[in-house]
């Protein structure tokens, strides 16, 4: 069993999440619907059908983002 | 038998999609989630604008706008609000493009923090760049002719120049100017920004625009549901007040009664 643990930029904020996770794996660790949530890896934007396959890694920034109120 | 039903009027169509509304409202603001949505129903429109933020990670219970917008009835126009340099706003365009309801977008790149006026020459590249990327660009802008005449020839689906700073309600500042815009371009002309109450939406409308976008004029009246009433009316009054055709302005009066059969003196 490894229990080896990445640090990734999520959103600015710095995060360790264990190794080896896609970026739905992601979206799941932070109880969010990947229906509802757009993802940026390292700037660029990651597909919905690919972010089971995407994997997460080391020094990765992610930004998860969704609409809010605005004019 | 209503006026609007019988006065005849061009549908409000912007790169082939139409609205009933010429009326677009925002979402920002709103004091709650129930008078927003009240607010929404009472102004009759069918096109709202949403923002690109960065989902809050420690309280995902605080849901995102959309549990709050119905999309079978509301039109989503995400914005580029917050930008400031033209690589923001592709970014930001393209993000909510992913989002996966349409790929109208409204562009607003900012070049001054107290004015919030928009930086023209960013503006030009964004909307290029998105046009090219096949997005249909409402452009917000300033009420400069030229400005609005680059942007139609950069392929945006609408030129939306501001009446006054936004967020001011300050009014429709410089009526001439829109009105130019408006005569000058093919494109919708909807006027965004700075409108404060219905009295500037109807003098708006009654310059031939296609329509209005206002957020902060409903979200902070201190009764929004009633203001949104009264913006649907101002629009709608507007609209048909440019369609009947105003009277002349004379520097002298007319009578409205006839000189003929008065009484002899």
């Amino acid at each position: 069993m490894t229990t080896a643990t990445i640090r990734v930029l999520v959103n600015g904020e710095a995060r360790h999440l264990p190794d080896g996770q896609s970026l739905l794996d992601l979206l799941r660790h932070f109880e969010l619907d990947p229906r509802a949530v757009v993802v940026e890896l390292n700037r660029a934007i990651v597909r919905r059908p690919a972010l089971d396959t995407t994997p997460v890694q080391d020094g990765d920034a992610v930004e998860l983002v969704h609409f809010v109120g605005g004019g | 038998m209503t006026a609007t039903a019988t006065m005849p009027d061009t549908p409000f169509t912007i790169a082939g999609r139409s609205f009933h509304s010429r009326l677009i409202v925002g979402t920002g603001k709103y004091r709650d989630h129930e008078t927003m949505v009240a607010a929404h129903a009472a102004s009759g429109a069918d096109m709202v604008t949403v923002a690109v933020r960065r989902v809050d990670l420690d309280r995902t219970k605080e849901a995102g706008i959309l549990h709050h917008l119905d999309p079978e009835k509301y039109f989503l126009l995400a914005n580029t609000a917050g930008c400031y340099t033209a690589a923001d706003a592709v970014r930001y365009a393209r993000l909510a493009r992913e989002a996966g309801f349409n790929e109208f977008v409204k562009l607003e790149v900012i070049g001054d923090q107290e004015t919030l006026l928009p930086d023209v020459a960013e503006l030009l590249v964004a909307a290029r760049t998105l046009v090219g990327e096949g997005f249909q660009v409402l452009a917000y802008t300033n009420d400069d002719l030229i400005t609005a005449l680059r942007l139609e020839d950069a392929g945006c689906a609408a030129v939306m120049p501001l009446a006054s700073p936004i967020g001011s309600g300050l009014g429709l500042l410089n009526p001439y100017a829109v009105r130019t815009i408006k005569r000058r371009l093919k494109v919708p002309v909807i006027v965004d920004a700075g409108v404060g109450t219905a009295s500037d939406a109807c003098i708006t409308m009654e310059q031939g625009v296609d329509g209005i976008l206002m957020n902060t004029a409903i979200a902070e009246a201190a009764d929004p549901v009633l203001m949104a009433t009264a913006m649907r009316h101002a629009v709608e009054a507007g609209r048909l007040a440019y369609l009947a055709g105003r009277m002349p302005r004379r520097e002298v009066a007319v009578p409205s009664s006839p000189f003929e059969g008065m009484l002899g003196r």
